[in-house]
């Protein structure tokens, strides 16, 4: 569809915008994660050009372009957040800014948070100021995610929280968390609540977890006598498995992002000459799924956007994108032959292909297994019975 | 934009109501096999599609037609799928209307289609695959016209046809698009012999054998030597709208599959209750959503003339080809043994795919196609 006259004045502006402010380092694809801006209080940016990227880009908002004003977002509006994408896209421009605080906390602070909160919460995760981690996995529970332990006890002016997180994505490194824990038992689903807190209070510490791909983004996260103040809970006391869920729907919206493989690059353009014809043919067959999934996550997201997506249609986009990455890791393992088992050398990056390859293997676990993707479409899309 | 627009969705609405009323299996499909009817569809319904507006979908509107596009003819033909309703609507009204558009021989033929009188059919393989750019069908020129040397398969409707488009080498040799000239030749054409040939799915395509079939001149659609692009936009459109179709095949098996796995007791339980099912239905769900998307997306860059369609249209008939076969084998399999008998409907649609699948090109054909446009 062609853009109204409006709409065509706002892409001209923003392409000019995105021209003066978006400096030609932050054009270049990502190299390493250290490429990658988390933003918070202690992040050490790369370069200049890093910096200057996230002020101009979180100045008008425009690292949550479809956020409110009054929390400093951007705005726009759905058609003006696209073109925005677009004019991104098109100079390849670089995330300004990563964050959990941007695709999970906000939308469900949006949501469920007080005014109060959304004032206090909301501008600094726009700017890069507060990094947030998600304390939603324990040790026994998994996807089993309502079986949390964790609990909050009400000592009159404040929570005291006691218990372990597991999973806690960069818990080392972030500022302040997002937490599920217990404040009742009298029901699975009904004691729970959200709760935040600064990872510097007193009683919180935290140990990487090193993964089968020589990294260690993950963290079990301990809490012993956390004093939490009354009002950081988002939404109703022991109603927090609202807010949990509506948030996880935000996640499985995020990673199911990963099954583009940035953007809608071919695969079998990317590997190079391929003279094994039954790998050319898993590829091109890989090739016709990535495409059509790129076109079902922009209908998706237009849905999504437009109030016309079902509420599980997250866990399919979850489940479909998450298996087709972990598809594209073992074709990309198998092209590279020899050269992608290298685990140290210069050639192969340091590994790269192989920690890649191995770090997808999580994307089906985590944010809720593949298979309880699949029990959510039967049982909420598809109403099996018993589901 | 990836939502419909409102006239779309009146459009869809009107198509899905009247197929789910006039097309199904019962009144149409299994009516026609029953009766062995040698057209395989109901020339009653195809002008209830003439009365809709429906055969004129493509046509402009200064000839009378509705004048809408791919995505409109897909919401048309994701219903047909779904009640597997034989009609010429995808060779007639879709793609040989898209060849026809901007022609003299539109000029000639579009009254006939638009009134339901007229089928149209597309000739263009003549091996076992689909092989668009190895026609070896000959042109020669002889007085006023051509003459026309060779043999065509997998030729939808032809034996009903009126018109046959029918694709054939005027210079280049096999492989080459340049020299291929698209003719429009008359079914009662002197020298050509139609043999009615019934498929596995209950329809009816023709093996075509021409002996010195003569046409005019003006019997040239297009150019001569550059009927590759009226043939591209035909198959395109034809590519496009089998998706569409192939999309509605696997909802409607799908759909019943849920159905009964919701009704059907086995040791005890519904055997919706089983988590191996529920998964692989799940699963199905998924992979019909993503096709539908790509049928979607591959009709929207058709209509908005994007350099991106081509490569779009081979995605969604992969795609869509891969998606209907599974919903139709899980769907015969889900239903176990009462799938498997002639009475139940869930057989026709393991059947319909099948012929669907490799019609202008299986999903195959569609992935290389993906792999040498992309240069790998």
């Amino acid at each position: 569809m062609a853009d109204t006259a409006e709409l065509t004045t706002f892409r001209e502006e923003t392409r000019a915008w995105l021209e003066a402010n978006c400096p030609p380092e932050m054009r270049e694809p990502v190299k390493s994660e250290e490429d990658v801006c988390w933003g918070g209080r202690h992040f050490q940016f790369q370069s200049a050009a890093q910096k200057s990227w996230l002020e101009a880009m979180a100045a008008r908002g425009w690292t949550t372009p479809d956020w409110p004003k009054e929390v400093g977002g951007g705005g726009l509006s759905p058609a003006e957040a696209k073109i925005l994408k677009e004019e991104l896209r098109r100079i390849n421009a670089r995330n300004p800014l990563n964050s959990f605080g941007i695709s999970m906390l906000g939308p469900a602070l949006l949501k469920y948070g007080t005014d109060e909160q959304k004032q206090r919460f909301l501008p600094p995760i726009v700017r890069g100021e507060i990094r947030w981690c998600q304390g939603y996995s324990e040790p026994g529970a998994g996807s089993d995610l309502a079986g949390l332990q964790t609990k909050a006890e009400d000592k009159g002016d404040h929570w005291l929280v006691n218990g372990q997180k597991v999973w806690t994505s960069y818990a080392d490194k972030a500022d302040w968390i997002f937490c599920l824990v217990r404040t009742s038992t009298e029901s699975k689903h009904g004691g729970i609540s959200f709760l935040l807190f600064d990872m510097e209070s007193e009683g919180v510490s935290t140990k990487p977890i090193l993964l089968i791909s020589g990294y260690s983004p993950f963290c079990e996260t301990f809490m012993d006598d956390v004093k939490v103040p009354k009002d950081q809970v988002v939404g109703e006391v022991n109603k927090g498995w609202d807010v949990a869920k509506y948030l996880l729907g935000h996640e499985r919206e995020m990673i199911s992002g990963m099954g583009l493989g940035g953007g809608s690059a071919l695969l079998g353009k990317s590997v190079g000459a391929i003279d094994d014809p039954v790998l050319r043919a898993e590829i091109a067959a890989f090739d016709v799924d990535a495409l059509a999934f790129a076109a079902m996550s922009e209908r998706f997201i237009d849905q999504l956007k437009a109030g016309e997506a079902h509420p599980a249609m997250p866990s399919m986009m979850k489940y479909s994108g998450t298996e087709l990455n972990k598809r594209r890791h073992e074709l990309v393992m198998a092209a590279g032959g020899a050269d992608t088992l290298e685990w140290e050398s210069e050639r192969s990056r340091k590994g790269k292909p192989a920690r890649e390859w191995l770090r997808t293997k999580a994307n089906s676990i985590e944010g809720g297994t593949s298979e309880v993707q699949l029990g959510i479409i039967a049982k909420h899309i598809l109403r099996l019975p018993g589901a | 934009m990836t939502l419909l627009t409102d006239d779309q969705r009146q459009l869809h609405d009107m198509a899905k109501s009247f197929l789910a009323e006039e097309g199904t299996i019962k009144q149409q499909l299994r009516h026609w096999r029953d009766i062995g009817c040698k057209d395989g569809f109901g020339h009653g319904l195809w002008k209830q599609f003439a009365e809709l507006g429906l055969t004129g979908i493509a046509i402009p509107e200064d000839k009378g037609g509705l004048g809408l596009g791919a995505t409109e003819a897909a919401l048309v033909l994701e219903e047909v799928g779904r009640n597997l309703t034989p009609s010429p609507f995808l060779t007639t009204a879709v793609a040989a209307v898209r060849a026809l558009e901007g022609t003299a021989q539109g000029d000639r033929w579009f009254p006939g289609i638009l009134s339901g009188e007229t089928v149209a059919a597309l000739a263009v393989d003549e091996g076992k695959h689909h092989r668009p750019d190895a026609v070896a069908t000959t042109a020669t020129r002889s007085g006023n016209g051509f003459t026309l040397n060779g043999g065509k398969q997998f030729v939808v409707h032809g034996a009903s046809a009126d018109m046959i488009l029918v694709a054939a080498r005027t210079g280049g040799s096999a492989g080459e698009r340049e020299g291929l000239t698209l003719f429009a030749v008359e079914r009662d054409a002197k020298g050509m012999e139609v043999e009615n040939v019934a498929l596995t799915d209950h329809s009816k395509a023709a093996r075509l054998t021409l002996t010195d079939v003569a046409v005019d001149a003006d019997a040239v659609v297009g150019e001569v030597d550059a009927g590759w692009a009226p043939l591209s936009r035909a198959l395109n459109a034809g590519r496009a709208g089998s998706a569409a179709e192939l999309v509605g095949v696997a909802a409607g098996a799908a759909d019943m599959t849920t159905d009964y796995l919701k009704q059907r007791k086995q040791f005890g339980k519904l055997i919706g209750e089983f988590q191996a099912l529920q998964h692989r239905a799940a699963h199905l769900f998924s992979e019909i959503q993503i096709a539908r998307a790509a049928a979607y997306k591959a009709a929207e860059l058709l209509d908005a003339g994007s350099d991106r369609a081509e490569l779009m249209v081979h995605v969604a008939k992969a795609k869509a080809g891969r998606a209907a076969a599974l919903a139709v084998q899980e769907g015969v399999q889900m239903h176990g043994g009462i799938g498997m008998t002639d009475e139940h409907d869930i057989g026709f649609y393991i059947k319909r795919q099948a012929v669907l699948d490799r019609l202008f090109g299986d999903w195959r054909f569609h992935a290389g196609e993906v792999a040498r446009l992309a240069g790998y």
